[in-house]
């Protein structure tokens, strides 16, 4: 198969950047989109040019670090599946595929497809994690769950954290990542102790770290993976709702470890 | 710390003030369509101009005028606000245009929201400001009453086709307003997330339909 692709080149951080066309000529239609830039980038390693940036990891769909909004979309044209798992058949030869980072401006660039993410690190470390002392190990069940909220907190936690919701959002908005990830601990026992307090903290720090506010498009959804459902939004705004109009105020409590 | 992060309000509950105006108004339209809808009764104008005395004079729909444009105002400013940032949100944007699946219509509510604002001015003029003496009557028309004046307004193809088009936006607007409204004040259950989103179309069809019927009427029917 043979494509034209016009992918962004952009040198660095400051750099102002812009697409480059390439031609990938012989292309296994069996072959993952991937594998495709790795042929792409050993031509430009035996002619001397830099090769192009991307992030990947596990390329098994499960590790949420590759990107790439492809053709107008994140993760490329097919439902449910992240880029790493998207082949060259699901395109037509001879097509002109564009490759653009996510664009968002909590998810600068660093080096032409490669974005920092690490305002989603900022927002977990804001709340979303289970505060456990130390002691000996539980038994299993000792907590009784019911399998719906098990299910459903199950549904949530399958979010990688990839950030197509944000780079699908006409808003650029992090609800749909932000709900997953409140969902998911706050439909457990476990997560109700932290549940209002965690809501509030996650909510500010997505708020300060410049992203969107949602206008339910549900672009998020369409685009989604791991096919998170809106539902998740809806369930963070009432529980957000909740805590600011029922909690109890909070001791001003602060320590150094 | 920066400006974003010393805002008094977080995104969210900005998003529900937004929202509980939206649904007020939504209560509203359907009130202005009831009185509008009696223009087309046969009694040369007693039904309507009855309806229209009754809204200009009784003491608690006095007091609701005043809240009704706080709800205006706070949709409309909320809803630029939120417009703002969210814009802000993407400072380099995207060469490939998107190819996102949305829920209808929903990338335009900025959009719509602001040629149902101009039409909103118009009416004003029109009507509110004439009824208050902030214009004066323009030439031709008789009686200060709402009455004659729609008559007068209809009668106009022009001003006709102007109203039918900013209530075809506000049919577009609603489509998807009511439904995201109740999405975003946390209501989305699989027992009646559907039935809100026909729900909304419905409304939608009905509200805006109903008011185009009224110029629709006058041009065919009179």
């Amino acid at each position: 198969m043979i494509f034209t692709l016009k992918i962004w080149r952009q040198k660095n951080a400051s750099d102002k950047g812009g697409l480059v066309t390439y031609k990938a000529e012989d292309i296994s239609p069996d072959s993952s989109f991937f594998e495709m830039l790795d042929q792409l980038n050993q031509q430009l390693i035996a002619k001397g040019e830099d090769p192009v940036a991307f992030d990947h990891d596990c390329r098994e769909g499960i590790c949420g670090t590759c990107s790439l909004y492809i053709n107008g979309r994140p993760h490329g044209p097919l439902k449910g599946t992240t880029t790493c798992q998207l082949h060259m058949r699901s395109f037509r030869n001879g097509e002109t595929i564009y490759v653009e980072p996510w664009r968002c401006g909590a998810f600068p660039v660093i080096k032409d497809l490669i974005v920092d993410r690490s305002a989603f690190d900022k927002i977990i470390q804001a709340g979303g994690y289970v505060s456990v002392n130390s002691g000996g190990i539980p038994d299993a069940n000792t907590i009784p769950v019911p399998k719906p909220d098990a299910d459903a907190a199950f549904d949530a936690a399958a979010c990688i954290g990839c950030g197509a919701c944000v780079a699908s959002c006409p808003n650029a908005s992090a609800m749909l990542f932000v709900g997953a990830k409140v969902s998911h601990l706050a439909l457990l026992p476990q997560g109700r102790v932290e549940a209002e307090h965690r809501v509030q903290k996650m909510v500010a720090t997505m708020d300060s770290l410049g992203f969107g506010n949602c206008s339910n498009t549900y672009a998020c959804e369409a685009e989604c993976p791991k096919e998170i459902a809106v539902t998740n939004i809806a369930r963070m705004n009432r529980e957000f709702l909740a805590a600011k109009i029922f909690a109890e105020k909070e001791k001003q409590i602060s320590f150094t470890l | 710390m920066d400006r974003s992060e010393r805002r008094t309000l977080s995104s969210i509950t900005g998003k529900v003030i937004m929202a509980l105006a939206g649904l007020f108004l939504v209560v509203f339209l359907l009130v202005h369509l009831g009185i509008n809808l009696l223009l087309m009764a046969d009694d040369g104008g007693r039904a309507f101009t009855g309806a229209a005395t009754f809204m200009a004079t009784n003491p608690v729909i006095r007091l609701f005028e005043v809240v009704l444009f706080g709800g205006f105002l706070i949709h409309m400013m909320f809803g630029v606000g939120v417009s703002i940032r969210n814009r802000r949100s993407r400072p380099v944007r995207y060469q490939h245009k998107s190819e996102s699946e949305t829920s209808p219509l929903s990338r335009y509510m900025l959009h719509s929201g602001i040629i149902v604002f101009i039409f909103l001015a118009l009416h004003l003029i029109d009507f509110y400001f004439i009824k208050v003496g902030l214009v004066a009557p323009p030439a031709g028309v008789e009686r200060h009453d709402f009455y004659h004046r729609s008559l007068v307004l209809f009668s106009d193809k022009g001003y006709s086709a102007v109203y039918l088009v900013g209530f075809l936006f506000l049919g577009f607007h609603l489509n998807h307003a009511v439904q995201a409204a109740f999405q975003t004040i946390g209501m989305n259950h699989n027992k009646y997330t559907a039935g809100i989103k026909v729900f909304s179309m419905l409304y939608a069809i009905i509200v805006a339909g109903g008011f185009m019927t009224i110029p629709l009427w006058f041009i065919f029917f009179r």
